[in-house]
């Protein structure tokens, strides 16, 4: 059974919490393994965000994160779909955590945001060939 | 034609040699054959033989790391340690009031807890039967207490069952096992079962689940003295006038079953969660710390390696000031045991064999989420008597896990208000402002505990793929890619040998990391020795 969360912080405990972000008001929680986050934009800020970061240019520490942004590996649509599907070295695989509309609503957003204009659109039946 | 001696079943021979040498010997032999053994670990390491003034240099300070620099420079090795942090211990980490912690992203947190209170953001609990570790703690004098996996006060919580009311671990266990036992006694008082059990066996069956399920004289499960002595009283037996118990109310089996409570059962089942478990008093980094006390001036610390190469007469390591990267320096050993999660090794330039090399990238680092908060008052403990142990929800915080120490104080105490590994919410949760994870954590929180929004105070939160020094928790091997590439990643290759627990069968555990660095040291060491 899936199971959606979305809540908003009340005012009183953002206070106490020192406040969160205004524009974090609302956000969906996966009750299970997968995610159930469905558009490109919330699949970004809920999950790839955690590395990639909020502006998509990674990070850096003993190792990195690349940036996402104005990235001409993403010319090739094959390329991020068989990161986000199989992953590589610290890039996890979510093949098994998101199902071929996540995937390619995901990589579509990538490809049309963060200084990247890849109009080419990739469909879930891309994502499912692409899963083998 | 087989030798004779090599078809002798186990079982004989070990009542030969209990016959001939008695116990003590009897005991060896079957550790060695591999029964009665709960743990691969054999003993402190005995690396026997002359090193010969070989050098060693070992990359990463972590509980691996520290473990190989300890048994190498006793067994008369030369030992250089780099680590990347300011600090030594690696993932074995906790977080005091006073510390700051920058995480990938740019976003530092600084924990306000009052002194004495802290949180583990990496390990926390260390089972009895992880024998190496146990060992280091007792040998470095590394004082223990319990760890608290059950505790049966403490609660099972799903949002959409029981109004969402949390339901006590105690009362979700019994009757579980309650009815259960009811089903499984009136299935073999009607002989649905004589096929598969004995009728001598059904009597004792019988027996047995009347003891087990707290059933009445006709193997019902229903409200008695007997049974809320399992569950719990409606009235607990008092003194003096009005003394008497008043039974509670079991839950009926149905509606456990739809609650989907019994998910959380195994969590008290599993090996790995069985009691006796243990805790470093004052914070599982007293291990560590314990580690680097010993070894001194042989580690290096905000040492970040760039580049490891190796040729047929030594390993050279260039590595840079991680506060001051522009000054690049080197150093060189006979040999390198290199403890850095895969997550980093595999983006640095590194001399190893295309079998190693796919090893390195095979292996993704699970996400995992551990909050901490600071409120006002102990209130779980004294508003709902709920002493250590750990509340299991099906919200996204999935575990409120209570502190396992200063029982019973006054003042302020320290929760762990979120754990999760692995799943959505983890990352869900990482790709939160720390700030924000808090608040979420108070939010969900206060379902279970409605004392969050008067008595919270301040909180810290570390998502282990935002960790500058892991870029995540653990080696997260897939049965293929282990199937694969394992014994690869274990093979000492050239001069380099890799250790840590994502080179163990017991991947996010310490145990992990020290089993893998013994096994790696006792390899290299008689290559060394060899030679």
């Amino acid at each position: 059974m899936m199971l959606r969360f979305t809540l908003g912080l009340t005012a009183s405990l953002a206070l106490a919490a020192s406040a969160a972000p205004a524009q974090e008001g609302q956000r969906t929680f996966s009750s299970g393994y997968r995610f159930v986050e469905m558009s490109g934009e919330e699949l970004y800020n809920n999950v790839c965000r955690a590395c990639h970061m909020m502006d998509a240019r990674g990070a850096a520490g003993a190792g990195t994160y690349p940036s996402l942004a104005a990235n001409p590996n993403l010319e090739a649509a094959g390329y991020p779909l068989t990161m986000v599907i199989h992953g590589r070295r610290a890039m996890p695989p979510f093949g098994d955590m998101m199902n071929d509309a996540q995937i390619a609503a995901v990589v579509n957003y990538l490809r049309t945001h963060f200084g990247n204009n890849y109009t080419d659109m990739v469909t879930a039946q891309d994502v499912s060939e692409a899963r083998h | 034609m087989q030798d004779e001696a090599a078809v002798l079943r186990r079982r004989d021979l070990l009542s030969l040699i209990g016959a001939m040498a008695g116990s003590a010997a009897m005991y060896h032999a079957m550790t060695s054959l591999g029964f009665a053994s709960e743990s691969r670990y054999r003993g402190p390491i005995r690396l026997e033989g002359n090193p010969k003034g070989a050098s060693v240099l070992v990359l990463g300070a972590g509980l691996a790391g520290m473990t190989a620099a300890l048994e190498l420079r006793n067994a008369g090795y030369q030992v250089q340690v780099l680590e990347f942090n300011g600090r030594t211990g690696g993932r074995n980490w906790t977080l005091r009031g006073g510390d700051s912690f920058t995480e990938l992203g740019g976003a530092t947190q600084t924990c306000e807890f009052e002194p004495g209170l802290y949180i583990n953001p990496g390990p926390w609990r260390i089972p009895y039967h992880h024998r190496a570790l146990l060992d280091y703690c007792r040998r470095l004098n590394v004082a223990l207490e319990p760890f608290i996996q059950l505790n049966h006060n403490a609660y099972l919580h799903a949002s959409r069952a029981f109004g969402g009311a949390p339901q006590r671990i105690r009362a979700v266990k019994a009757d579980f096992q309650g009815q259960v036992s009811e089903l499984l006694a009136k299935a073999t008082r009607q002989g649905k079962l004589d096929e598969a059990v004995t009728r001598e066996d059904q009597e004792i069956l019988l027996q047995a689940l009347r003891s087990w399920g707290a059933l009445d004289r006709n193997y019902n499960y229903n409200a008695s003295l007997f049974s809320a002595a399992y569950r719990g009283y409606a009235s607990a037996p008092g003194g003096g006038l009005s003394a008497a118990p008043v039974p509670s109310e079991p839950v009926a089996l149905s509606d456990i079953l739809k609650s989907q409570l019994w998910r959380y059962l195994q969590n008290f089942a599993n090996y790995n969660f069985q009691t006796t478990m243990f805790q470093p008093i004052g914070g599982m980094d007293m291990i560590g710390r314990a580690f680097a006390k010993e070894l001194g001036d042989v580690i290096r610390t905000n040492a970040k390696v760039t580049k490891i190469q190796q040729n047929d007469r030594c390993v050279t390591v260039t590595f840079v000031d991680a506060r001051k990267p522009a000054i690049v320096q080197t150093a060189t050993a006979d040999w390198c045991v290199c403890t850095i999660p895969l997550t980093i090794l595999s983006q640095l330039p590194l001399d190893v064999s295309p079998a190693t090399k796919a090893a390195i990238d095979a292996v993704p680092y699970a996400g995992a989420v551990k909050i901490g908060l600071q409120f006002r008052r102990r209130f779980w403990e004294e508003d709902d008597a709920i002493y250590g142990g750990i509340s299991y929800t099906d919200l996204p915080i999935r575990q409120i896990a209570y502190p396992n120490t200063g029982f019973n104080r006054s003042g302020r105490g320290v929760l762990l208000g979120a754990y999760l590994f692995d799943g959505a919410n983890a990352y869900e949760f990482s790709a939160m402002p720390p700030d924000e994870r808090v608040a979420r954590a108070v939010e969900f929180g206060s379902e279970l505990h409605p004392q969050y929004k008067s008595e919270f105070e301040n909180g810290v939160a570390v998502a282990w793929h935002r960790v500058p020094f892991t870029l995540g928790c653990s080696g997260d091997w897939s049965d293929d890619a282990r199937k694969d590439h394992y014994a690869d990643l274990c093979q000492i290759d050239g001069r380099i040998v890799l250790a840590g627990e994502h080179a163990s069968e017991l991947p996010a555990w310490q145990e992990g990391a020290i089993l893998s660095s013994l096994d790696a040291i006792t390899r290299l060491h008689e290559r060394v020795v060899k030679t």
